[in-house]
């Protein structure tokens, strides 16, 4: 089975958030990028997949030169090789054209990704190219086996789940508990650095949304505190000041 | 031209999500003199078809075709773009669930649509059409402009309040074209928790962490959401745990929520928790630690036990009714 991970390249969830020129570009200064966390529940479950039944996980990203120590940790972590689209991904529209534009030439059975990054939180990506390729999409996904040539899934709805069935080749939106997650060992590091990582250029997608401007939410009030002798005194103000009850 | 909205679904009953998305159509289809059309698929009485016109729809599509009967969102979203091109509308609005997102991306191709999730307020439209929409999990708002001529929106859930009014909707049946092409994913079952409040659609939400110790515990959690009508949540370690069902986990991993009321029981409010509950209205923290991470981020705190703090307020809960 050929299997493609598409892994988004977003600042580490304990980053504190802040802008620069005038709000319009993220303050990159001691931000730590990691591989997207949902990306990476789709990127292990790929290599349980491949080491059960065999055949190849490739790792996408669109993304700059930057991106590339993100690229060999999913290499570290088990992928056989590597694309980077070279382009900044400027909304999920743009990159999911990007996917697809690849995975057209290269038939995978079985493109897996995040069910959103956790930068632009969109969750389109996968939707996008699913309808691109013509293919069937499915997300969020917390588990997936593949038996005679379909896909088993159970998908998270609200307050349940559902369990679905798709025909390859087949697009999909991961979140845990898809896989363990897996650390990369000492071998895995070496070998990295040696994997084939290619780097395409970007086809050219057309503009329908344009990103403006950034704004931080208001700064939180203090904590009011109660006294936990008198805990009733909450709901007093949670009615008659908060007013949400 | 209109503003078209989607409304689904659960359990035989229109998600109080839908109703908000009914509401923010209905606004900005005022903005710009236009009215709201509702699609509604599936069976739903005609009460509940018609009650949509009291939140501002003019009209309402009424879709009852059996093969539509499983929120599935290929045919979905040819439904809805097939009603967008009858209906003549330039910007359809959806609210964002768990089937709404693969619904949004596909119908957005189909009309060649630019599209922006997660929006949190009405677009601005002194200038183009710019939306407010939230990123990095809660932690700040980008502003975009859907410069092309048809645009889908999915607006994030207690984004908007759904006001009832006065109104009233023409009901017209819709029998969209389905294509066997669309049917490519079945759903062999459905595994719902019942009679519970829904999570993600709760005004009130009573969430549970390692400081409760265990299942045997959770009565505590349990009985504060019922006197208090709200549902029931818990950090990823308990849901690891099996303390509780994966699907009551909220956090960045979990399930995101933004009730008006978020109550937090025994949880440190480590940032990957926060994340799924920083755009709650207002946050109540219980904890025994004062240095709990969680009190900077609740607008009302207890440093205290929970097996000393929370049968009281269990009492006082009750005691409000
Ligand atoms: C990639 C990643 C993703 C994650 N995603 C999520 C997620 O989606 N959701 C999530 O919740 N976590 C997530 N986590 C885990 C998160 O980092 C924390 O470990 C978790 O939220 C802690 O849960 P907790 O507060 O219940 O438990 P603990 O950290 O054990 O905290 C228990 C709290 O209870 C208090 N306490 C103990 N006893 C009492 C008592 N008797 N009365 C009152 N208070 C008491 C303690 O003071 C403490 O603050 C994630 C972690 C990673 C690395």
């Amino acid at each position: 089975m050929k299997i493609l991970v598409c892994i988004s390249n977003v600042p580490d969830t304990t980053s504190k958030i802040s802008f620069t020129d005038n709000n319009t570009k993220l303050n990159t200064s001691g931000i730590q990028y990691i591989i997207g966390p949902y990306d990476e529940y789709a990127l292990s479950r790929a290599i349980e997949l491949k080491e059960a039944a065999g055949g190849t996980v490739t790792v996408l990203n669109v993304g700059e030169a930057d991106t590339e120590p993100t690229i060999r940790k999913a290499l570290a972590i088990g992928a056989d090789d590597a694309i980077r689209i070279n382009a900044f991904p400027k909304d999920a529209f743009y990159v999911a054209s990007q996917i697809a534009a690849v995975v057209k030439s290269e038939n995978y059975d079985l493109i897996l990704m995040g069910r959103e990054s956790i930068d632009y939180n969109s969750g389109l990506v996968h939707g996008i190219v699913g309808e691109l390729l013509g293919i069937p999409s499915v997300s969020p996904v917390m588990k997936l086996d593949i038996e005679g040539g379909k896909a088993i899934m159970s998908r998270e709805i609200e307050g349940g789940k559902e369990i679905v069935e798709a025909q390859l080749p087949l697009v999909a939106g991961c979140q845990e508990p898809i896989a363990e997650w897996k650390i990369p060992n000492m071998r895995g590091i070496m070998s990295a650095r040696t994997k084939p990582l290619k780097v395409v250029e970007p086809t050219d997608v057309a503009d329908n949304v344009k990103l403006l401007n950034y704004e931080l939410p208001a700064p939180k009030g203090a904590c009011k505190m109660i006294d936990a002798s008198t805990p009733e005194k909450l709901f007093d103000l949670l009615k008659n000041e908060a007013k949400v009850l | 031209m209109s503003v078209l909205v989607f409304v689904e679904g659960a359990g035989g009953e229109i998600k109080k999500s839908s109703l908000e998305a009914v509401g923010y159509a209905s606004a900005l289809a005022k903005k710009i003199n236009t009215q709201a059309v509702a699609l509604v698929i599936g069976n739903y009485s005609d009460d509940q078809i018609s009650s949509l016109g009291k939140f501002g729809a003019s009209k309402v599509l009424s879709c009852k075709n059996d093969k539509l009967s499983q929120p599935l969102p290929m045919p979905y979203a040819s439904a809805i773009a097939e009603a967008a091109k009858k209906e003549n509308a330039d910007t359809i609005i959806l609210s964002r669930s768990s089937v709404v997102d693969a619904i949004a991306s596909r119908l957005a191709l189909k009309l060649g649509a630019g599209i922006v999730t997660n929006v949190v307020d009405l677009p601005d439209l002194s200038s183009g059409f710019k939306v407010k929409k939230s990123i990095y999990t809660g932690k700040a708002f980008a502003f975009y402009d859907l410069t092309s001529a048809k645009k889908v929106i999915t607006i994030s859930k207690n984004a908007y309040s759904a006001v009832e009014g006065s109104g009233s909707a023409t009901v017209e049946a819709f029998d969209p074209q389905l294509s066997d092409s669309d049917f490519k994913v079945q759903i062999k079952e459905t595994q719902k928790a019942t009679g519970d409040v829904l999570l993600t659609e709760a005004d009130i939400v009573v969430s549970g962490g390692r400081g409760l110790k265990g299942p045997e515990n959770w009565n505590l959690v349990i009985d504060l959401a019922k006197a208090l009508g709200a549902a029931t949540g818990c950090s990823k370690p308990v849901s690891d745990l099996d303390w509780r069902p994966h699907h009551e986990h909220v956090g960045q991993t979990g399930v995101k929520v933004s009730p008006n009321l978020y109550i937090a029981l025994g949880i440190s409010g480590a940032i990957q928790h926060l994340a799924g509950v920083n755009s709650s209205k207002v946050i109540v923290v219980v904890n025994k630690d004062p240095e709990a991470p969680f009190f900077k981020a609740a607008d009302y705190g207890i440093v205290g036990d929970v097996f000393e703090v929370v049968p009281k307020l269990i009492e006082a809960a009750k005691a409000l009714k």
